[in-house]
């Protein structure tokens, strides 16, 4: 016998409601965080003793701002699954929990937004 | 909370260093996260100018940031490759206790090998900018 409803066995996603779904998208940015972060890693590494506008003309290429723009969002995606992970196995207390997700979620958003507006601000000047 | 009994039990396994491995992947996920919103102070300083830039260059360039900045390149070497490692439990290879244990090996050796690549990339192969 089971305990499911009905509703629930057709929707076919078990208690969490969302849960597969947040552990898919911690793999899809995962996957392409290797390629993303890779460029640019070598690319800071390349570029960390440039003046100010060898630094601003490789990010404003086209292609390197393109790729800047694909890696703000899968890291700020990919970051904000994981603590968000880490807050809920760590932090039981409901107020504290509560407050601490509340908190990442909008620091992530506030922190993607910033990438990418000052990505496209330097594309498109 | 109720006294319920909750599972993982971690006291109740022999210390394994796969274990080690296994939170200081979290624990440099976390301080990778903390590096993400650096990254992004560093972006916006430059898209608003060479004097932001350059303060902000400043303020990495001094002594606890250039430590921090350290340590963020190894936490990344490391959340890097042990990551590819998980993608590949995540598809059901090396999953055996002993598979494990080689691999753990294999990331701590090739974060290792990577960091020392990087030190010797930034502070020996480039001159400094004054």
């Amino acid at each position: 016998m089971s305990l499911r409803t009905p509703l629930g066995k057709v929707l076919g996603r078990g208690s969490a409601g969302d849960g597969v779904s947040h552990w898919w998208e911690q793999r899809v940015t995962a996957i392409a965080l290797i390629p993303l972060t890779l460029w640019f890693a070598i690319g800071l590494v390349r570029h960390h003793a440039d003046k100010f506008e060898d630094v601003q003309a490789w990010l404003s290429q086209p292609w390197s701002a393109l790729l800047a723009l694909l890696l703000v969002v899968a890291l700020a995606l990919h970051s904000k699954l994981g603590v968000q992970v880490v807050i809920e196995d760590y932090v039981h207390a409901k107020g504290a929990k509560t407050t601490l997700l509340l908190l990442s979620t909008f620091l992530h958003f506030a922190a993607a937004f910033a990438g990418i507006f000052a990505i496209l601000r330097m594309a498109l000047s | 909370m109720n006294p319920r009994p909750l599972s993982p039990h971690l006291g109740v396994y022999k210390f394994a260093y796969t274990m080690a491995l296994s939170i200081l992947h979290r624990i440099m996920g976390l301080a990778l996260s903390v590096g993400f919103l650096v990254l992004v102070w560093w972006l916006m300083a430059l898209a608003q100018g060479p004097h932001a830039y350059m303060e902000a260059i400043e303020v990495l360039r001094s002594g606890i940031f250039k430590l921090l900045l350290g340590g963020w390149a190894f936490a990344f070497i490391y959340h890097f490759c042990n990551g590819i490692r998980h993608l590949l439990w995540d598809a059901g290879a090396g999953l055996e206790k002993h598979q494990a244990r080689r691999s753990g090996a294999i990331v701590v050796a090739a974060t290792l090998v990577l960091f020392a690549l990087f030190v010797w990339a930034v502070y020996c192969a480039t001159p400094v900018m004054e």
